[in-house]
């Protein structure tokens, strides 16, 4: 028997890649090779791919990801070598020797297009009763190649039942082509690895441990296998009809929250290039489709800086000053598929985790209290939708504790492409669209909360407010325009060091219940990190398992997506660095642009603690509304 | 059922336990390489590339480790010859590793010995404690300063892809066995990432004899391009199927006498992925150059119905794909059920003409040698025999 630990999921397929000199310059660190006769010279180690889409020659390809190590899976770009029996996969053909590459002969586009008519043969679907039509690579595949029967017959039924066990990712295996792109996903970006090709031969599926249902096994609802799915096998948990009922239902009163990224990427859903920004067209689009009220996410982003700020301060204050046993470093628990993430595989950091809930829940938890207390409306008729870059949201708003307004705190979490959907079918093209207003008692929120959709910005959020508290100076004169660049980019795992000084400033209100001066923070470093994609996330977690740089850090940021929420799981699709780049940009240019940049300085933020949760931050009501607790669930299902 | 074995002039001529190793260690590397050279053998697992050229390259190959891999799954239909060896010869095997070792300079081999043979796995076992006291494994073997090696044995996971040397290292890496993406290579990038060479059990066997009689010795055997002698293991309608020895370039005809067959209708040669030779051809020779095999001949009488041979070989395709990617996966299902549609009558000539395309694709764009090999039967039962196979049934179209 292999020790438990060894069961941990594989590496999916190891790259197995000539590694490319760090400087091509040198002898043997070019290579000069021919593609269809044109001369050219490559860095050793580029692939055939690489080379062919630098030098502008198109080749097909369905399992290749930008994201991802390669497969060599699909076959369909493959290409001619010279002096080669057998045609070369180009995604997954290293080039270490000089060679003749053809990329359309006749045999390359024989075998092409037999492979396509292979898959098309197998896949069970009609492209217009498919949430993929118009974006789907297996239809791009059969265009491109001109399919215009099925050369080798087509399945008539479905094979595999659909699996929408789970709250977030639907399965319908009928529809994979086998690509492993999820399977990759899963293990190499994700460390989860729930996926997995079981069986042999034409009984060959993309499974889960044991094939049970997704929601029985250790899938943290990420959704980023959904982006990366070339087909609709893979697709989220939609709620729209039923918000359609909810709009349609005149006893029904239906608010929308929306995060900072959906609005940084739904363009793209409408033909617009990634990075442009459709914050206030969208406002007008929601309130056409029928939403009664539109409200901003970052208006508890601020809230949940605020909240999980004075509980960092609470536990350092334990910590440093009553040398209490505390749990440290902090993490935070915005991005729910990170906080399933650490249930599952280390739940003895459980109490590390920020108490704090998402913006999202928390935003529920005061729509169905403070402002129906506000407005009157009886919260039983009130439905409360979230529009999120995130599958894992779905799953976060059905966690049975999250009903601390005494109703399901948020009915449904609605991803931007469903959200891109519902506004087609209104009839509206939403760059057209006036632009318009967030609506009150919650209104305009600030850069801080908006840049919680980039990874590093909860981060540079929390610095921002911690750094004014703390030493009383403005954030801009700590840091250029108060953007905080280390934080910023999509290294994997980034770190840094804030050193408190000397002077520090007096505890402003909100906080003077909690500690009588900051003296005692005199001469600190306050450390922190930040990582997104649970691989990274997991390196964090086992170097401070050995007691590492990490576990000296006092803050962390935890994003279970690659580039964070930006690029999260129901983001619309494709998503590339290049994308995820861009939509990055907008939402810190849209920050910079913004009057209100620090949490803190929110109004609405100030004046929810005014009027409502009058016992400040952390405080009782605070503590249940707007915290929650967590499961120890462990890596082994029953 | 009996099998009979043919006593040869390579293999299975007389070998002392031990001496390839002896021999070996009073060599320098380069002569031991050179002797293989000189003795143009090629790997005996199928693919018939030449063993010294890659011995030279995991001798080239910088690591601070590097295995020698015995590919000991044979899994192909038909074929049984690598366990007569092991089970009769095993110092050939066993001595032929410690030579590689010695030659590329691993430390470590491993034979990844097919599942259902399991039930040698005590007796090699033993065999090999016997080597370790008498000094042929483990430190300083034969006295030899510095030379340490030694061999574990690990049951394979019963597929036959696992037969194929990189999904074999996969499995022996405790993942699924599917075939990686080449290159690179084994010798570059093999088990857990180092220098390997994986060979075929009667490669080892035969780079003992090399070793102690010399290249020069063995390429006097067989042709120019296919030299020495090989194992066949002959089976089907015949009076002595078993394991034989023969020179390459022996004549289809002749290996047919020498095991008795007759009414000999077609001769499969290289197992459920090779070629169906027709009677008109029985003076094709056994060679890499002409029909190779990596042993397996299987011979069908006039009885046999030759449509059926090929839906069982489909099947096993359809079956042992290890399904990664479309053109196996997939196109081996097609190509069984076109045999399926002849069977019953319902085909079209366009059709099948479509398959034997289809299968040619395969061939050009799978990812590992059983896809680009399992349209092997097909393709060549349907064009040798033909008249058979449609015996005047036109199809859908009748005509
Ligand atoms: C599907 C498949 C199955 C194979 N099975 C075997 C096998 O059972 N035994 C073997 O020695 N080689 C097998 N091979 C060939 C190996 O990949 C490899 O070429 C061989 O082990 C190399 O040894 P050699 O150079 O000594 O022939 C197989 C190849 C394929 C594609
Ligand atoms: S997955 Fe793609 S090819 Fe399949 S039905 Fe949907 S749109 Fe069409
Ligand atoms: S949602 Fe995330 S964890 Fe679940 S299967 Fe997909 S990639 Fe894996
Ligand atoms: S589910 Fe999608 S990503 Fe996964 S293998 Fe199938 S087609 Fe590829
Ligand atoms: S050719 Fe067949 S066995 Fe080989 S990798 Fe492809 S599917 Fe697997
Ligand atoms: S894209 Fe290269 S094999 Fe799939």
């Amino acid at each position: 028997m292999e020790s438990k630990e060894k069961l941990r999921a594989p590496i999916s397929q190891k790259p197995h890649v000539v590694e490319k000199p760090k400087d091509p310059s040198y002898i043997g660190g070019t290579i000069s090779i021919e593609i269809n006769e044109k001369k050219l010279s490559v860095p050793l180690g580029t692939t055939i791919l690489e080379a062919c889409k630098e030098y502008g020659i198109h080749v097909p390809t369905l399992c290749y990801h930008e994201d991802l190590c390669m497969a060599g899976v699909c076959r369909v770009c493959v290409v001619e070598v010279e002096g080669m029996r057998t045609l070369q996969a180009s995604c997954a053909f290293p080039i270490t020797a000089p060679i003749k590459i053809k990329t359309s002969t006749p045999m390359v586009r024989k075998a092409r297009r037999h492979i396509i008519d292979l898959m098309l043969s197998e896949h069970s679907g009609e492209c217009y009763s498919c949430i993929r039509n118009s974006n789907c690579e297996l239809q791009k595949l059969a265009k491109e190649y001109g399919v215009d029967h099925y050369t080798f017959g087509h399945v008539d039924k479905p094979r595999y039942e659909v699996d929408n066990s789970s709250y977030s990712v639907i399965r319908d295996m009928s529809k994979c082509v086998l690509c492993k792109r999820c399977v990759r996903t899963c293990i190499d970006l994700q460390e989860v690895g729930v996926l997995e090709s079981l069986d042999r031969g034409r009984e060959t599926h993309i499974g889960t441990f044991l094939d049970k249902p997704l929601s029985d096994v250790i899938c943290i609802n990420c959704g980023q296998c959904i982006n990366r799915c070339p087909t609709a096998a893979l697709r989220a948990n939609d709620p729209s009809d039923e918000i359609w009922n909810a709009i349609d239902d005149p006893n029904k009163h239906v608010v929308i929250q929306t995060a900072p990224s959906p609005r940084a990427a739904i363009g793209e859903e409408f033909g617009l290039p990634a990075g442009t920004s459709m914050t206030r067209q969208m406002n007008t689009a929601l309130k056409r489709i029928g939403f009664d009220r539109v409200f901003d996410t970052n208006t508890t982003a601020d809230l949940t800086i605020i909240e999980e700020g004075t509980e960092l301060v609470i536990r350092l204050y334990k910590a440093l000053v009553k040398k209490e046993q505390v749990s440290l470093p902090q993490f935070t628990s915005c991005s729910p598929g990170w906080v399933k993430y650490l249930e599952h595989y280390y739940p003895e950091y459980i109490d590390n985790l920020s108490s704090a809930k998402s913006p999202q829940q928390m935003f529920g938890a005061l729509i169905k209290t403070f402002y129906a207390e506000k407005t009157g409306i009886d919260p039983a008729n009130i439905v409360s939708v979230a529009v999120m870059p995130c599958s894992a949201k779905k799953f976060e708003c059905n966690r049975p504790e999250m009903n601390d307004s005494g109703y399901k705190d948020v009915d449904y979490g609605l991803t931007t492409r469903e959200l891109a959907q519902m506004i087609k079918e209104a009839g509206i093209h939403l760059p057209e669209m006036p632009k318009g207003d967030f609506d009150s008692p919650f209104g305009e929120a600030s850069g801080a909360g908006l840049i919680f959709g980039a990874t590093g910005g909860v981060m540079e959020a929390a610095i921002r407010s911690i750094v004014e508290f703390v030493t009383g100076k403005k954030a801009e004169d700590v840091f250029e325009k108060a953007n905080i660049i280390p934080l910023r980019g999509f290294d994997g795992i980034k770190y840094m060091e804030i050193p408190i000084g000397n002077e520090v400033g007096t505890v402003p209100d909100i906080l003077k219940h909690l500690v009588p001066d900051w003296n005692w923070l005199k001469g600190a470093t306050l450390k922190v990190a930040v990582a997104h994609g649970t691989a990274n996330a997991k390196k964090i977690m086992d170097d401070i398992k050995a007691g590492g740089k990490f576990s000296e850090c006092h803050f962390i940021e935890f994003m279970a997506c690659p580039g964070g929420c930006l690029g999260g799981g129901g983001q619309p699709i494709p998503t590339t660095p290049e994308i995820r780049k861009k939509r990055a940009q907008a939402i810190y240019a849209e920050d910079e642009s913004l009057v209100v940049r620090k949490s803190h300085e929110n109004p609405y933020v100030i004046r929810l603690y005014e009027e409502f949760l009058k016992e400040g931050p952390c405080g009782h009501k605070s503590h249940k509304l707007l915290h929650t607790h967590y499961i120890k669930r462990g890596r082994y299902i029953a | 059922m009996k099998k009979i074995e043919r006593k040869g002039e390579v293999i299975f001529s007389s070998y002392k336990r031990g001496e390839a190793i002896h021999k070996a260690i009073s060599m320098k590397r380069e002569d031991i390489l050179f002797e293989i050279r000189e003795s143009k053998l090629k790997g005996r697992g199928g693919a018939g590339f030449p063993t010294s050229t890659k011995w030279m390259l995991v001798s080239a190959a910088q690591a601070d480790q590097k295995y020698i891999v015995c590919n000991a799954d044979e899994g192909e239909p038909g074929t049984f010859k690598d366990r007569v060896l092991l089970l009769e010869y095993p110092e050939l095997v066993f001595d032929g590793m410690v030579v590689a070792a010695y030659t590329i300079g691993a430390k470590n081999g491993i034979v990844y010995l097919r599942g259902e043979y399991e039930y040698m796995l005590n007796s090699l076992e033993g065999y090999l404690d016997e080597m370790r006291k008498d000094n042929l494994l483990g430190k300083n073997i034969c006295g030899k300063e510095g030379f340490d090696f030694d061999i574990i044995i690990r049951l394979g996971s019963g597929a036959y892809v696992c037969g194929e040397e990189t999904a074999l290292i996969e499995s022996l890496e405790g993942n699924r066995g599917e075939a990686r993406n080449r290159p690179p290579y084994p010798v570059n990038t093999g088990f857990m990432g180092k220098p390997t060479t994986v060979n075929n059990v009667e490669t080892f066997a035969v780079v003992s004899h090399i070793v102690i009689k010399g290249g020069e010795w063995y390429k006097k055997l067989g042709t120019d391009k296919s030299t020495g002698s090989k194992l066949f293991s002959v089976s089907g309608d015949c009076d002595k199927p078993g394991v034989y020895e023969l020179p390459w370039g022996t004549k289809i005809s002749e290996l047919l006498e020498i095991v008795g067959a007759k009414n000999t209708k077609a001769v499969q040669v290289g197992g459920a992925s090779g070629i169906c030779i027709p009677k008109s051809q029985f003076d094709r020779t056994l060679a890499y150059e002409d029909a190779t095999t990596g042993g397996s001949i299987m011979i069908f009488n006039e009885e046999r119905d030759l449509l059926h041979v090929l839906k069982n070989f489909m099947e096993f395709f359809v079956e042992e794909s290890c399904g990664q990617c479309t053109p196996c996966r997939i196109g081996n299902v097609k190509l069984l059920e076109g045999v399926e549609m002849i069977e019953k009558g319902k085909f079209t000539f366009h059709h099948i003409n479509n398959l034997k395309e289809l299968g040619k694709s395969m061939q050009v764009a799978s990812k590992c040698g059983l896809g680009q090999s399992s349209p092997n039967p097909f393709i060549s039962i349907l064009e040798n025999f033909r008249e058979e196979i449609f015996n005047g049934n036109g199809g859908i179209h009748g005509k």
